[in-house]
């Protein structure tokens, strides 16, 4: 039963590959500055904030800006992701209309060239490090895993996403609301510190952002491994989400060309 | 080319049938759901588009699909092409195919030929290799040397449709669907189509064919069938199908 999506897979993993191509050829090809941006992008509006918040609020954060970078960067990608794998199924009807093809395979696209421009942000994060007082060591080097678990997870959210934004648009219009709502609960600009203990478990229970993004602060900020425990929490959050997705996804693809 | 005795079906289409919502407008918005869930007013009309409709094809035969406008043909091409999945039955296919159905679903505007020739041909199933391969066979078919990288969306529309027939007709398929593209581009490139379809026909390649022109049933297919309003009327050998279709 599970041979012949693989097989399937395989057949169209060139599609994917041509897919994120295109859309990471695409996204600057008429700018200046190109691909630069992803890097600029992370860089700008940490130096934004950093201004505006080290001067409003004094957080009693160690560097800062990298507390801030890393938690721009992490969520800029789960917004761009999900955003951009819910509305795949939908701008490309006209494609689903006339050939057949894996329709999971749009949504993995999107959320793998947003994984791409996160590649380039995470350059930006180590060029600040560089900058900073933060030692760099090999612990450093555990970075790529939160970002796989938080690839995952977004993926997941995305296939979800794209299968009840076919059925009601006004899903894309509350979701742009619910982001803007996720953001300020994840601990982007503020530490977990200063909101009131009786709170914290509506940003540790029902935020799984906030481990994803605590695992990979402890890795860059911190130069420590995340414990075991964090490990289990963040795989089993993305996997979770992630099969929970692809079964949404499976149950309902055959009725997207009816609706599209 | 597989023989394999008496199951020698290529292509089994087993009591198929297609439904449609014939709602006025689709329900996709949370207001007017709920509005409708409380009127009672969801479900609405169910379209019937195809019936029940069974019939088999043999390896190399040449079917073609008559039938006025509105009658299922194009349903039920795209679901033996495996666009859709049909509300009832089922399909059953043995071997690769091509679907000319729509030629170059999923070109990118924005990028140059060479681009989009690998890109529709991921689309098609094909690897980077197979398409880098073929890559001189398409851009001699199609006859765009000078512009293979200038954007795509400088091209005609002529032009684009070339592009599209050359890389869709690169595989040699054991199945060719072929839905009303035999228009394509000026005279002396539709002549070139219809001689590389003749071509994959001479192949011992099954074809299935959607035209409203007779003259091209009658002269391409061995067998036909007529659907009328989601039925078969008439169902036999092309040349019997095609007169009686001209005398209705």
């Amino acid at each position: 039963m599970l041979i012949q999506p693989i097989k399937n897979f395989n057949k169209y993993r060139f599609l994917l590959q041509e897919l994120v191509l295109r859309d990471v050829k695409l996204k600057y090809r008429r700018s200046v500055l190109g691909i630069f941006w992803s890097l600029l992008n992370p860089l700008l509006t940490m130096t934004v904030i950093t201004i505006i918040f080290s001067q409003l609020f004094r957080f009693d954060v160690p560097n800062y800006h990298l507390y801030i970078l890393t938690g721009i960067v992490l969520f800029s990608f789960h917004s761009e992701a999900t955003t951009s794998a819910m509305n795949s199924i939908l701008n490309n009807s006209g494609l689903i209309k006339k050939v057949y093809i894996p329709k999971y395979i749009l949504v993995f696209a999107k959320t793998a060239s947003s994984l791409v421009n996160l590649g380039f942000s995470v350059i930006a994060i180590f060029v600040i490090l560089l900058f900073s007082d933060v030692k760099f060591t090999l612990i450093n080097l555990m970075f790529p895993l939160p970002l796989l678990y938080l690839f995952i997870f977004a993926t997941g959210i995305g296939l979800i996403l794209s299968v009840y934004t076919v059925f009601f648009r006004d899903l894309a219009h509350l979701y742009t609301v619910g982001l803007t709502a996720w953001m300020y609960l994840t601990p982007i600009i503020y530490p977990i510190e200063i909101v009131p203990e009786k709170f914290h478990f509506i940003v540790k229970t029902i935020n799984p952002l906030y481990y994803f993004l605590l695992c990979f602060r402890e890795i860059i900020l911190y130069s420590q491994p995340p414990s075991l425990q964090l490990h289990f929490s963040c795989l089993s959050i993305a996997l979770f989400t992630f099969i929970v997705g692809l079964y949404v996804f499976f149950k309902n693809q055959d009725r997207f060309i009816l609706h599209i | 080319m597989m023989m394999n005795g008496k199951d020698d079906y290529i292509i089994e289409v087993n009591h198929v049938s297609m439904c449609f919502n014939a709602a006025k407008e689709k329900v996709d918005n949370f207001k007017e759901y709920i509005i409708r869930l409380a009127t009672r007013k969801l479900y609405f009309d169910e379209f019937w588009v195809l019936n029940e409709i069974s019939f088999k094809v043999k390896y190399g035969e040449v079917l073609g699909i008559v039938g006025y406008n509105g009658a299922g043909k194009s349903t039920l091409l795209k679901i033996i092409a495996g666009v859709m999945k049909p509300s009832k039955g089922s399909v059953i296919r043995k071997g690769s195919m091509a679907p000319l159905i729509e030629l170059g679903a999923g070109f990118d505007m924005d990028l140059s030929a060479r681009e989009n020739i690998y890109l529709n041909g991921a689309i098609l199933g094909h690897s980077r290799k197979y398409i880098s391969d073929k890559f001189e066979q398409i851009i001699d078919f199609s006859e765009l040397h000078s512009f293979i990288d200038m954007p795509l969306k400088n091209y005609s529309s002529g032009m684009t449709a070339r592009l599209g027939f050359a890389i869709a007709t690169i595989t040699e398929p054991d199945i060719l669907i072929i839905d009303e593209i035999l228009a394509v581009g000026d005279f002396k490139f539709q002549q070139k189509c219809h001689d590389k379809i003749s071509s994959m026909l001479d192949n011992n390649t099954t074809v299935i064919i959607v035209s409203h022109s007779i003259d091209q049933i009658e002269s391409l297919c061995t067998h036909a069938i007529w659907l009328e309003n989601g039925d078969i009327k008439l169902m036999g050998d092309a040349k019997n199908i095609c007169k009686q279709y001209r005398l209705s």
